[in-house]
């Protein structure tokens, strides 16, 4: 399957009551597969006149309760950014993957990874977060489908899965299994019709002094939290490394290659492999650096996930940055070659 | 003593924050009588609008979201097709409905949602300070047409009811005011159609136009506002029904 068919189907296999989306390349597999899956399950596909639409559409769904969720690519998620400060600001879950394509502007279709700052950093306006999912395999986006879903409902927050038109397109094999969800809260703020109840208001507006700075530092509490709970990352080979390789998503696994070769010529290298791309793996990167070695960063786009690697390493150890932004994809033999020529040179300074 | 009127129990009992003589509580109060006489609060979700009806949650006793400026046609979409059972409407003024989610409410209306929006056309921009919308008349001072309105420069008045009826995804759309008693008998008229129609599954959008008075950016008294509805707004927008 490929990647956009298989996260479409985890979405589903998670309970997805409603997708809304918008046609954009490379994610334009999602909505096909959506269109034909939601209607034999009895779930909800609309196709919305834009991406603005979508994101307001999902808005409405997850108000009412039900799990919602769209997706799209770059230009697309630039224009679901109103939707996402708005659905932080009113603390409704919901599920928004970003299929990244080269930027800015209309850019071209190849995958890329130049929306780490967007995804990472907020994207809309106002002092908020999104869980950004930096899945490597087809396999690992299908599970982060039904992690990102239960994250979103756990925290009342929209969660971003951040592929890119690499493993969108990708085919591999699957497993496609129904997961348990995480035990989580009841959704009794839901817009369900004040049946025997008292009103419920879903809202992101807070005009009294001070009711906006007290909102603000309850979504501080959580997103701490969340930081202190939900890092996921996988190391390799890191302990005696005297080089390691930081490289998420399909690079990830491109530096894996070059770093089994860099071994087999000797050199100690290791890599690390953040998992959530927020919250960052701050803490194992720092601990990896309080050992003397060189941190290599290795991105599709001109360097955005490196300024969290240093902000984790705080100036303790070097950090070095390669780079193929716009579409391009580096090889196994360009980061061996970044490998060789770090290695040499920390060599030669002791 | 017989009572011979009492606020609706969906009405809250406070005062609103609007400016004597605006037309947003009238057409609150139509709104909640309308749901109580229907039985429906129980299954009615509302959508606030971005402006001066930013807070009709706090006067409206049903469940309520607030979205952003221009998007509850959207949003409305998102909650009826998750819930078909549950009567869905949108309250939306000109600025929100007519200029920066003019996309929304026709492809809301173009696909056929069954939802029911109540559009308050007062001719400005209340809540930001008087400017300009699409439906501010020719000739009209605003905080941003200082010297009025005009077609070459702004263009004409948009007459979102009469572009709307022409899409087969509407069922039925009216278009009221607020400028006298029977006029707002016969706008409660229409706004309980337009829900009732909602109720009985009827395949598509139900929409009231209310045209409604703004004294204080029309720098006039309220009684000569709703004068000013009659004599001026109503040869631009024709009352009665476009559509079903």
């Amino acid at each position: 399957m490929c990647g956009n068919e298989a996260l479409a189907e985890a979405a589903i296999l998670a309970g997805c009551d409603a997708y809304f989306g918008y046609p954009i390349t490379p994610q334009n597999e999602v909505p096909a597969y959506m269109s034909r899956r939601m209607p034999e399950e009895g779930r909800i596909f609309v196709q919305s006149e834009s991406e603005l639409a979508a994101i307001n559409m999902v808005f409405g769904a997850s108000a009412t309760g039900k799990r919602a969720m769209t997706s799209s690519s770059s230009p697309g998620i630039s224009l679901m950014q109103e939707g996402i400060s708005y659905l932080a600001g009113a603390e409704l879950p919901a599920v928004v993957v970003n299929v990244v394509r080269g930027g800015p502007g209309l850019g071209n279709i190849a995958g890329s990874q130049s929306d780490y700052f967007q995804a990472t950093r907020g994207g809309g306006h106002g002092d908020y977060r999104t869980i950004v999912l930096g899945p490597a395999s087809v396999q690992e986006l299908v599970d982060c489908m039904s992690l990102a879903f239960d994250l979103a409902d756990q925290y009342r927050m929209p969660v971003m899965v951040l592929i890119d038109g690499i493993l969108g397109q990708m085919m591999e094999p699957v497993v496609l299994e129904k997961k348990p969800r995480r035990k989580l809260p009841a959704k009794e703020w839901a817009l369900t019709g004040a049946a025997n109840r008292k009103q419920n208001i879903v809202r992101s507006l807070w005009l009294g002094e001070g009711v906006l700075e007290a909102f603000n530092k309850k979504l501080l509490d959580r997103y701490e939290q969340i930081q202190k709970d939900e890092v996921l990352c996988e190391q390799y080979e890191v302990d005696d490394a005297e080089i390691v390789v930081i490289a998420y998503g399909v690079v990830a696994r491109i530096v894996s290659s070059a770093v089994d070769k860099a071994r087999e010529e000797g050199i100690r290298a290791g890599w690390i492999r953040p998992v959530t791309l927020w919250p960052f793996p701050t803490e194992q990167i720092s601990r990896a650096a309080n050992e003397l070695r060189i941190f290599l960063t290795v991105e599709m786009s001109n360097g955005q996930m490196v300024e969290d690697v240093k902000l984790a390493i705080a100036g303790k150890a070097p950090v070095v940055f390669y780079g193929r932004p716009g579409g391009g994809v580096p090889t196994v033999d360009e980061i061996l070659d970044q490998i060789r020529q770090l290695t040499l040179k920390s060599e030669i300074k002791t | 003593m017989k009572t011979v009127f009492k606020r609706t129990p969906t009405l809250k009992n406070c005062p609103t924050h609007y400016c004597p003589g605006c037309g947003h509580g009238v057409a609150h109060r139509l709104i909640a009588e309308v749901i109580d006489e229907l039985d429906i609060r129980g299954r009615t979700i509302g959508i606030a609008p971005v402006g001066c009806a930013v807070l009709a949650y706090d006067y409206l006793d049903v469940d309520m979201v607030e979205v952003a400026h221009g998007r509850p046609p959207a949003v409305a979409t998102g909650m009826k097709r998750t819930n078909p059972d549950k009567i869905i409407f949108s309250y939306q003024g000109d600025g929100d409905l007519a200029s920066i989610g003019a996309a929304e409410i026709l492809h809301a209306g173009h696909r056929g949602e069954q939802i029911t929006v109540i559009f308050i056309n007062n001719a400005v921009y209340g809540m930001t300070g008087g400017q300009m919308a699409p439906t501010t008349m020719l000739d009209q001072v605003t905080a941003t047409t200082p010297e009025g309105r005009t077609a070459a420069e702004q263009g004409y008045p948009l007459q979102v009811s009469e572009l709307l009826a022409t899409l087969p995804g509407a069922v039925y759309i009216e278009r009221c005011a607020l400028s006298s008693a029977a006029r707002i008998r016969q706008a409660k008229k229409a706004i309980k159609h337009a829900f009732e129609l909602q109720l009985s599954g009827a395949e598509g959008l139900s929409l009231v136009e209310v045209l409604s008075s703004c004294p204080t950016y029309w720098r006039m008294s309220p009684a000569k506002a709703l004068e000013w509805i009659e004599s001026e707004m109503t040869k631009v927008f024709p009352l009665g029904r476009l559509k079903g």
